[in-house]
């Protein structure tokens, strides 16, 4: 199946900034890509190219087979996006201006009333429907922004930060919102927040200084992490010293830590080689030494280091 | 082409009614029709001259329309980019077209409402004798050709800046040149430093000379040919300018 979003090698300056730097993306039906990146490194920016809003330097974009600058309106019209801010005219009410949306998206009659009824409240906006949108909380005139953008139900759906200032239940309503929509879609949402990633992001996408610095899944990245496979055993003090130097002889582990606790047990910590994973090597020994322990997990990393990591460490 | 009406109607009627929005409609119609009137009665003489014709209502429009004009067509575009709105409108599927025609219209209807809510002045002229109302007619529409080509020129204008005072002082400035064009002064200082076919040309962009002939009763098809081409041109400058500068 041929992918629902197409971007080719995009690159945008700005006098002496280059925003974005050679960026290559193809989104397919089903797929919900998490585009990360510190401020700055150019996720908006490339959005902006996506969605045909900003002429990029060079590349070009595609959506649904048609060019964003070769053919606006069929590209258009099976797109929503959601503008970083989410910026919406302020003098209409929530009503009105979804109204103005569905008319622009040549909806009729009937149908603009029920387009309009459905977004409300899928974006949950049943109790500002009449209040100017100048005057509505930032997480409402969000909101307001993604009704917009999901109003006419496209094949792709573009969303520049959408839980940005939504309270921990409506974020956790978006996130519904998206995952619900997922199979029918191709959806690229930016965002800050890591744990979205791993809540409905299909794909994960980090970006910095312009160029991409990862692709995959969270899984992926996880494994990118110096803790990830890491694996800590809580055992009695006296068995402690013993252990950990047995676990420091497996080949597949870099280091081991020991700290001791409180109520006369320790936590062994044996921190993986790069892209070795020491679990199973652990537990065969634990098994055929028996080592006796009272709890054992194996972690699995902090996206946040590897973000870090990724988006300090890769370019200088 | 229906699609493009069509589109720029529902852009229209959202900015028509953006107009009503904020006490900008309000102050705008107050002010226009006391103003005309104030000027015909004060300053034109309109009782003096004993005449039954609007000459001294219609003279000061143009004047008027300098202050009041930029001041409609200001917000057309610098508050769309100033928002961030402009990126949701130029996402949709909306041609700069479409959209451009959509708010130029509908602020040219603002004016024409303001142009219609003139009408005692009409009433008052019929009253007080036989006016020759096909003059009068001719005069209306006249007014309205100066009001868009200098909503034209603002429109474009707009489409240039973030910063909606910059927007209104340019385009005054702007339709200042164009009002004046013809006058003996300017003409007097553009002759002595320029061939007489500048001087010439110049004079021919002349709002004033081409709305004076209009409001005697005579719409030649020079005069409306040079405003509606003074529209297009703006507007089409207006059109580049959108996509040209969207997001800097
Ligand atoms: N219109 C503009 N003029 C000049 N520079 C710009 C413009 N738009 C973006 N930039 C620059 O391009 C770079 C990328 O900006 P962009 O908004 O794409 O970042 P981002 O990844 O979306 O950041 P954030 O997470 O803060 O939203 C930044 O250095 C920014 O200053
Ligand atoms: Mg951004």
């Amino acid at each position: 199946m041929a992918a629902l979003i197409e971007a080719t090698a995009l690159r945008k300056t700005f006098g002496a900034i280059t925003a974005v730097d050679g960026i290559s993306l193809s989104v397919r039906k089903g797929e919900v890509l998490g585009f990360l990146g510190p401020n700055g490194a150019g996720k908006s920016t490339t959005m902006k190219m996506i969605t045909g809003f900003l002429e990029p330097d060079a590349g070009s974009a595609r959506i649904c087979g048609h060019d964003v600058l070769e053919e606006p309106k069929a590209a258009k019209a099976k797109l929503g996006y959601l503008p970083e801010g989410a910026p919406a005219y302020g003098d209409m009410t929530p009503a009105t201006f979804l109204r103005f949306i569905a008319e622009i998206r040549g909806f009729e009659g009937n149908d603009i009333k029920s387009r309009v009824i459905a977004a409300i409240s899928r974006a949950g906006l049943d109790s500002v429907v009449d209040q100017r949108i100048e005057t509505l909380s930032k997480g409402y005139k969000r909101r307001v922004g993604i009704a917009q953008a999901i109003l006419h139900d496209p094949p792709v759906l573009i969303m520049d930060e959408p839980t940005d200032g939504l309270d921990p239940n409506q974020k956790h309503h978006v996130r519904e919102l998206i995952r619900e929509m997922a199979p029918h879609k191709a959806i690229i949402v930016s965002t800050h927040i890591l744990e979205e990633v791993e809540a409905v992001c299909t794909r994960a996408v980090v970006i910095a200084k312009g160029r991409i610095v990862a692709d995959g899944t969270a899984e992926d990245l996880l494994r990118r992490a110096p803790t990830h496979g890491a694996v800590t055993l809580r055992v009695l003090q006296a068995d402690a010293e013993r252990i950990a130097k047995t676990l420091a002889d497996l080949a597949s582990v870099a280091r081991v830590e020991t700290t001791a606790e409180p109520d006369g047990r320790s936590l062994i910590r044996a921190l993986p080689k790069a892209d070795a994973a020491p679990a199973k090597a652990i537990g065969d020994l634990l098994r055929r030494e028996s080592l006796s322990f009272e709890e054992i997990y194996v972690e699995r990393g902090k996206l946040d280091d590897v973000f870090r990591e990724i988006t300090t460490s890769t370019q200088a | 082409m229906r699609d493009t009406l069509k589109t720029a109607y529902i852009i229209a009627r959202r900015e028509f009614a953006a107009y009503f929005a904020t006490p900008l409609a309000a102050v705008f119609l107050t002010i226009f029709v006391a103003a005309t009137g104030a000027f015909a009665f004060y300053i034109g003489g309109f009782f003096e001259r004993g005449q039954a014709n609007l000459f001294a209502f219609f003279a000061y429009h143009p004047w008027l329309y300098l202050l009041l004009v930029p001041a409609v067509a200001m917000r057309l575009w610098a508050e769309e980019r100033k928002s961030g709105t402009i990126e949701l409108l130029m996402t949709l599927p909306v041609s700069p077209t479409e959209a451009i025609l959509g708010k130029f219209a509908a602020a040219w209807a603002f004016i024409g409402l303001a142009l219609i809510l003139t009408f005692p002045m009409w009433i008052t002229v019929n009253i007080l004798g036989n006016p020759d109302n096909g003059v009068i007619l001719t005069s209306y529409i006249g007014s309205f050709l100066v009001a868009g080509a200098f909503l034209a020129i603002g429109s474009f204008i707009s489409a240039l800046t973030k910063n909606q005072v910059i927007a209104f002082i340019l385009s005054a400035t702007i339709c200042f040149l164009f009002l004046t064009s013809g006058m003996e002064l300017v003409q007097n200082v553009l002759r002595s430093w320029t061939p007489r076919i500048v001087s010439d040309a110049v004079a021919s962009m002349s709002f004033l000379s081409h709305y004076e002939e209009i409001t005697r009763g005579v719409i030649g098809l020079d005069s409306i040919v040079f405003f509606a081409s003074l529209i297009v041109f703006a507007l089409f400058a207006n059109a580049i300018a959108v996509s040209q500068k969207k997001s800097a």
